[in-house]
Formats: structure tokens, sequence, C-alpha cells
């Protein structure tokens, strides 16, 4: 026996494959955006607006989820592509899982796909899919304090959308104190309040990705 | 079930190293593990001796874990204190500006192998 000093993180094999869906994406000039969010923050009525709002972009969904078709069948009623992915009990997507699932896009389709991770706070935030870009959301019935409860979500994320703006005369949720919170953590993070259901903020958040999309493909050479 | 996804991943780099160094058996893996990072390595170890039988390079890999201690920074007073006696707050000087300086991690420390 010998003995291999590696000082490796356990998910190189990860990392590496997600740097390679990331190149891929690159050169396709599609922007891949990673949603991460707890179960029933409003992932897929954000989506919803977001695919109304903008029907020229070419948006797909990749729709991660331990069991069901819900979230897809709802996506697609509206048009745009979705791909179901099944996790099988696995609790975040990794880069395998979401190469995999862009494959089954219909090739030259879409130019903005997000990847709606599984619910939930921790383990999507360990795990590099290979996005381009990862997004969180927070909703106001789950309160202002959670960036001091799931820090990493928040160190890991490029942009954090407040949902459900239109819920806050029922709640305690203090818009300004959580931004205050989320900045602390990560001074980079862009913050978007918004209402899907209002429209309330929308346009800001989808400048944003819109601008997102043009830096990505710029780089792309398109 | 946290622990199963990185027992996961642990084995594909494992494999991936034994490919690329020629190894066709691993004998044991050692890891340093976070005492923060989230891992319980009682369930960990349960995870790794069901998920080994399947992997033929590593179906004999026993599992070593080395905690790796959690320390916080104070941007106020300069100094660093143990993170799981005091958390957030620095017991020093009661600012909470502070940082997780280590003790999030989950590293492969080394490998025991056969060509």
């Amino acid at each position: 026996m010998k003995v291999i000093e590696l000082h490796a993180s356990v998910t190189a094999g990860n990392d590496r494959e997600a740097a390679a869906l990331r190149e891929e994406m690159r050169r396709q000039g599609t922007l891949l955006i990673n949603l991460m969010s707890s179960p029933g923050a409003g992932k897929t009525t954000l989506l919803s607006r977001i695919i109304r709002d903008l029907p020229e972009t070419g948006i797909s969904v990749l729709e991660a989820d331990i069991a069901s078709t819900v979230d897809a069948g709802r996506i697609e009623a509206l048009g745009a592509e979705a791909v179901q992915v099944h996790t099988d009990g696995m609790c975040h997507m990794d880069a395998g899982m979401t190469a995999e699932a862009v494959r089954a896009l219909t090739p030259g389709r879409s130019r903005l796909a997000f990847l709606e991770n599984v619910g939930n706070l921790i383990c999507p935030a360990e795990y590099d899919t290979g996005a381009a870009l990862s997004v969180m959301i927070l909703s106001v019935p789950e309160g202002d304090d959670k960036p001091l409860k799931y820090p990493l979500i928040f160190q890991k994320s490029d942009a954090l959308v407040i949902t459900k703006l239109d819920a806050l005369p029922y709640f305690d949720f203090q818009v300004e104190k959580c931004i205050q919170r989320a900045k602390k953590l990560n001074p980079k993070i862009c913050i978007f309040p918004v209402s899907a259901k209002t429209g309330e903020g929308m346009a800001e958040l989808e400048r944003w990705l819109l601008e997102s999309l043009k830096d990505w493909q710029e780089q792309s050479g398109r | 079930m946290h622990e199963m996804g990185i027992v996961i991943h642990l084995a594909k780099t494992l494999e991936e190293t034994a490919r690329e160094e020629g190894l066709t058996k691993i004998g044991s893996v050692t890891l340093d593990v976070g005492e923060v990072s989230g891992i319980v390595t009682d369930y960990f170890e349960d995870c790794w001796n069901y998920f080994r039988r399947k992997h033929p390079v590593l179906s004999e890999a026993e599992l070593h874990i080395g905690i790796i201690p959690a320390l916080t920074w104070c941007d106020s007073c300069r100094s660093t204190y143990e993170t799981v006696k005091y958390g957030r707050v620095c017991p020093n000087c009661g600012s909470g500006e502070t940082w997780l300086v280590q003790g999030n991690e989950c590293v492969i420390r080394q490998i025991e192998a056969e060509d």
C-alpha cells in the first residue's frame, strides 16, 4: 500500500464537471441560472411571471424535484420548454445531473435557462451546478432573519429576490433589515424585492436578467 | 440525507483519482471534516459503509475522519475564539463583526492504495 496525499475537496469531481458545463453553455450562448429557495418561496410563480413578461427571450426551465411533475406542467402551459428532473431523493442538484437536464433541451431554442433547484436552503448551496449565476429567492412569510440562519446560500448567490411583497402587511418582515443582513454576508449581492402577483419590482429584476444575458452572450462572442 | 450526497461525490472523486493514478484498490481514505460543516460523522460512516460496496475500487476502503475545530475571527478586537462555544458574538468584546476562519471543510487528506 502506498500513501497518496490528496488535499482535494470531496467535491473536486463535481467542480470539474461544473466548469465543463459552464464552458459548454458559454459556447452555446445560453445563460443558465441556478434558482435556490425553500419549498414554497414562489419559484414557479416568479418564473411564470418572467416567462409572460419576456416572451421574446427564449426561456426554458429545468425543474428539479424529488418526485412530481406539477411544476413542469405549469411552465409548459405558458409555452416555455420545461425539462423535469427527478433527483430520486437527493436533496440538491449537482453538475452531472444538471448537464444531463441541459442535454434534454431542444438545441438552439432557449437563450435563458433556469434551473429550479430542490427546495432547500442548505445542500444546494454547497454544490456548483455549472450555472453562470446563482439566484436565491426568499419570500416574505419566511422571515427577514434567514440570512442569519442560512449564511452560506446568501454568500454563494449573485442575486437575492425577495418575493411575495404583496404579503408585507400581514407579516413582520422588514425589507431594509433583510437587505442589510444579506449585504453584510455578501456585499456584492444584487437584491430585488418583488411581487410576482402585482408586478411590483419585476421590471428591475427583468432588466438585470436581460443585462446578464447580454453580458454572457458577449463573452461567448455572439 | 445530506451525508449520502456527500458520500456519492466522495466516491466519484476517488474513482477518478484511482483512474488517473492507475490504482486498483483503495485501502483507506482519510477526511478532514470541519466541526461546523454540518456533517454528522456517524451518519457519514454508515453511508460510506453502505455505498463503498457498490464500487470495486472502494469496496475495502476504510474511512478515517479527522475533525478540524471551528475558529471564528473577530474584526473588532482582532482575535480568534472557539466558534462552537461562543457562537456568532465575540466573547472578548461583544462584537458581532465576526467571520468563520476554519471549521467548514470537507477535504480528502490522503488515501492508501495499491497500484
